[in-house]
C-alpha cells in the first residue's frame, strides 16, 4: 500500500501531487459525513430516515454554513476571525430591540444587520491588513467588544413580536417530493426556512467566485505565499482587508438569518459559535496556513458538525456539555490530520 | 551644540522606550483620573469580616487582591507569548477544570462539604491536572506546529463542559474554613492572601529566570525557532514547556477562585480572564509575537488591568459591559505597538524636528 503510494507520487509531478493532497482532505470530509449520515440512518433510525430532519439541520445551522463560509474566505487569506459569533448576537440584539422597542420595519432592520457586519468588517480589516496586527488578537478584541455592546444595548433576553417579522419568520418554503406520511396518515410536506436558500445562494456565489475570478484566485494566492504574490503584482493588502470585509458582511447576514431562525434577541445567543465555524472550515479542507480551502467543504463541514451533534443528543448525551466536547474532539482530530498531511509534504 | 541635543534627545527616549514605562504611564494615567473624579477612590478602611478577622477593605485592597490572579497568569502568558508567538486562550477554562478537580478530592460527589482530603492533595491534583491540559495545549502546538490561539481554542470551548463533567455537573462546596484563607484573609493579617500567593509565586519565576537558561532559551526560540535549533535548543520542548509552566500558574488561580466561593459555577469562573492575562501582557509591552520579554512588566500590567476593572465598576459599569471597554483598551495599544503606526509616528517627529532646525 504503501510503496504503490510512493510510485504514485513519483510518477506524477509536484503540481499534481500538491492537488491530491489538497483535494484528499474534502474527500476525506465528505467520506466521514456520509459514513456518520448513514450509520445514523441504519443503528439510530428514528429521525434520521426522514428527510425533514435533514432539512432541520439545514434550518438550524443556515446562520453557521453563512458564517463559517466567510471564516473560510478570511481563512484562505492567511487569516482568522473569533469576531463573528459576537457580531451575529449583537446583531440579533440590535435587530430585536428595534423591531420590538422602536417598532421599524423588518427591511431597515436587515439594513442593520449588513451595517452592523460592514463596520466589523472594515474596521478588523483595516487592522489586519493595513496596520499588519495580528489578526487573532484584532478578532479577539472585537469578539469581546460585540459581546460587551449585546449587553449595554439591552441585557435581558426577550422574544420579538413584531408582526411583519414573524409573519417572514413563518415563511416555510416547501421542498416538493421530500414529504413523509405521519401517524395519522396525513401526508407532511418537507420544510426549508428563508435563511437556507440564502444560505445556499451564498455557498454557490462565493464558490463561483472564488474558482473564476480573480479576486477569488487572489485570496488563494495570498494565503499561499504572500511574498509571492507580492511579486505577482497582486494587492496583497487590499485583497486581506477585502476578505476580513466580506467575512464581516457575511457574519451579519448570518447574524439577520439567526436571528429569523430564533426570532429573540440575547445576549448569550451564538456562544461559541466563532469556534462552530472555524471547526466547520477546518473539517471542511480549509487549511490554517492560508491557501488551501474549498466553499463546498466547507458547507460538508457544517453538516458533518451538526449530524454528529443530533446523533450525540439522539444516543441519549443530551447534556449540553457533550456537544462541546465532541466539536472540540472533532476539531482536534481534523487539525491533527491537517498537521501531519502538511508535516508530510515538506 | 548639535551632539549635546541628541544625546539629551536620546537620554529623553530612553526612558520613553523602557518596557515598564508603559505599565508605569498608564498607572499614572488612571490614578490621575481617579483622583480628579473622585479621591474616596484611594480611601482604605479598617474592619472586621463576617468570620471576625481583621481586614483592610477598600478599592486599592480589591486591586491588590483580583490583580493578584491576573498577575499569576501574567507570568505564565508572558514565557508563552514569548516561547510560541500566540497566546493562550484556554486558561479561564482549565481554571474551571483545576478548580473542579480541587472540589472533587477534597469533598467529592454528595459529600456533605467536609474535606475528604487535605487541602494540598487537591491543589496537587489540581496542578496536575491544569498541566496536563497545560501539555495538551502544548503538544498542539509545539509538536504538530497549529497556532497556539486555534489549538488552546480547543480546550476554551470544551473546558467548561470536561470541568462540569468531572463533578457530574454538580456544585460540591467546602464547608471546612481553612479554605477560604486562600482567597481571602488569614486570620490576624488584614491583607488579602491572594496578594501573598502572587508574591511567591513571583519570586520564584524570577529565581527560575535568574538561576537556569529558561528565559535566554525563550527569548531565543521566539526569535528564531529554526535558529535556536541550529544552536542546539530544542525548541519544541521549550514551547512545550512554556504551556507547561502556564498550567501550573492556572492551577494556582483555580485553588483561589474556588477558595473565594467555597464552590464553583462553571460557566462563569474565571469568565473572561484570558482576555486580563493578554491584555497583561500586551500593556507590559511585551511583543504579542514572540521574542523578548519582561515578566516584571507583565505583572505590573495585571494590576494595572484589574485598576480599569475597578475604576469602570465604580462608574456602574455592568460585569458583563466590561469586555466592551477593555476590548477598546486592548486595540489602542496594539495599534500603537503596531510596526506600521510607528514607523508613521517616527516619521513624523522627524519631521517635527526638521522643521524646528530649520526655524
Amino acid at each position: 500500500m504503501k510503496k504503490e503510494k510512493k510510485a504514485a507520487d513519483g510518477a506524477l509531478t509536484a503540481k499534481k501531487g500538491k492537488l491530491t493532497d489538497t483535494s484528499l482532505l474534502l474527500i476525506i470530509t465528505v467520506a466521514v459525513f456520509f459514513v456518520m449520515y448513514i450509520g445514523a440512518m441504519v443503528f439510530l433510525q428514528k429521525g434520521f430516515l426522514k428527510p425533514q430532519t435533514f432539512f432541520n439541520i439545514l434550518n438550524a445551522n443556515a446562520a453557521l454554513i453563512i458564517t463559517a463560509c466567510g471564516m473560510s474566505l478570511v481563512m484562505i487569506t492567511g487569516g482568522i476571525d473569533i469576531s463573528v459569533g459576537g457580531v451575529v448576537a449583537l446583531v440579533s440584539m440590535c435587530c430585536a430591540v428595534y423591531l420590538d422597542f422602536m417598532g421599524g420595519n423588518v427591511f431597515v432592520s436587515i439594513i442593520i444587520a449588513l451595517a452592523i457586519g460592514l463596520a466589523f468588517g472594515a474596521v478588523q480589516g483595516f487592522l489586519v491588513a493595513y496596520l499588519d496586527i495580528q489578526p487573532f488578537i484584532v478578532s479577539l478584541a472585537g469578539m469581546f467588544f460585540a459581546r460587551g455592546m449585546t449587553t449595554i444595548v439591552h441585557t435581558a433576553p426577550f422574544n420579538v413580536e413584531n408582526e411583519a417579522f414573524v409573519a417572514l419568520k413563518g415563511t416555510r418554503i416547501t421542498v416538493p417530493g421530500m414529504g413523509t406520511v405521519n401517524k395519522l396518515g396525513k401526508y407532511v410536506n418537507a420544510y426549508v426556512e428563508i435563511g437556507v436558500i440564502v444560505a445556499l445562494l451564498i455557498v454557490v456565489l462565493l464558490f463561483c467566485m472564488l474558482r473564476w475570478t480573480r479576486a477569488g484566485r487572489n485570496f488563494y494566492a495570498v494565503g499561499g505565499n504572500r511574498q509571492s504574490a507580492l511579486m505577482l503584482g497582486i494587492n496583497v493588502k487590499k485583497t486581506r482587508f477585502f476578505a476580513h470585509l466580506l467575512c464581516g458582511i457575511l457574519a451579519g447576514i448570518g447574524g439577520y438569518v439567526y436571528f429569523l431562525h430564533v426570532g429573540s434577541g440575547s445576549a448569550s445567543h451564538a456562544s461559541g459559535m466563532e469556534m462552530n465555524a472555524i471547526a466547520s472550515s477546518i473539517i471542511g479542507g480549509t487549511l490554517l496556513t492560508g491557501g488551501v480551502g474549498n466553499i463546498f467543504g466547507t458547507f460538508v463541514g457544517v453538516l458533518s458538525l451538526s449530524t454528529i451533534q443530533n446523533i450525540v443528543s439522539s444516543i441519549g448525551l443530551d447534556q449540553a456539555w457533550w456537544t462541546g466536547i465532541t466539536v472540540a474532539a472533532m476539531l482536534c482530530i481534523f487539525l491533527v490530520i491537517q498537521s501531519v498531511l502538511l508535516a508530510r509534504k515538506k | 551644540m548639535a551632539d549635546k541635543k541628541k544625546t539629551m534627545g536620546s537620554g529623553v527616549t530612553a526612558i520613553f522606550r523602557k518596557q515598564i514605562f508603559i505599565p508605569i504611564a498608564a498607572l499614572l494615567l488612571l490614578a490621575v483620573f481617579n483622583l480628579i473624579m473622585d479621591p474616596s477612590f484611594f480611601e482604605i478602611s479598617f474592619g472586621y469580616n463576617s468570620a471576625g478577622h481583621p481586614v483592610l477593605t477598600g478599592n486599592l485592597m480589591t486591586i491588590l487582591d483580583y490583580g493578584s490572579e491576573v498577575a499569576i497568569l501574567a507570568i505564565g502568558m508572558t514565557l508563552v507569548t514569548a516561547a510560541s508567538g500566540g497566546q493562550d486562550i484556554s486558561v479561564g477554562a482549565v481554571v474551571a477544570i483545576a478548580g473542579s478537580v480541587i472540589l472533587r478530592v477534597l469533598v467529592g460527589l454528595g459529600g456533605d462539604g467536609t474535606l475528604q482530603a487535605p487541602i494540598i492533595v487537591g491543589f496537587l491534583a489540581a496542578c496536575g491536572a491544569a498541566m496536563l491540559c497545560g501539555a495538551f495545549n502544548g503538544v498542539l502546538v509545539a509538536v504538530f506546529k497549529i497556532q497556539p490561539m486555534v489549538a488552546t481554542l480547543i480546550l476554551y470551548t470544551a473546558g467548561r463542559s470536561i470541568a462540569a463533567w468531572i463533578n457530574n455537573n454538580e456544585l460540591p462546596s467546602v464547608t471546612d474554613e481553612t479554605f477560604t484563607y486562600f482567597g481571602g484573609f488569614i486570620p490576624g493579617i488584614p491583607v488579602p492572601t491572594p496578594f501573598f500567593i502572587a508574591v511567591v509565586c513571583i519570586v520564584i519565576a524570577l529565581l527560575v529566570l535568574k538561576f537556569t537558561n529558561l528565559g535566554l532559551y525563550t527569548q531565543a526560540v521566539g526569535i528564531n525557532a529554526e535558529s535556536s535549533r541550529l544552536n542546539g535548543l530544542n525548541p519544541t520542548f521549550i514551547k512545550w514547556l512554556t504551556f507547561v509552566i502556564l498550567g501550573l500558574c492556572v492551577a494556582v488561580v483555580g485553588l483561589i477562585k474556588t477558595s473565594r466561593l467555597s464552590t464553583i459555577n462553571y460557566s462563569v469562573i474565571a469568565k473572561d480572564i484570558e482576555m486580563d492575562a493578554i491584555l497583561a501582557v500586551a500593556l507590559g509591552g511585551n511583543v504579542l509575537s514572540g521574542g523578548k520579554f519582561n515578566i516584571m512588566a507583565s505583572i505590573l500590567g495585571a494590576y494595572v488591568i484589574q485598576f480599569l476593572t475597578t475604576t469602570l465598576y465604580k462608574f456602574q459599569v455592568s460585569s458583563d459591559a466590561l469586555p466592551a471597554y477593555k476590548a477598546v483598551v486592548v486595540i489602542v495599544l496594539v495599534v500603537i505597538s503596531a510596526p506600521a503606526v510607528k514607523e508613521k509616528i517616527a516619521a513624523w517627529g522627524k519631521k517635527v524636528k526638521a522643521q524646528k532646525g530649520d526655524a
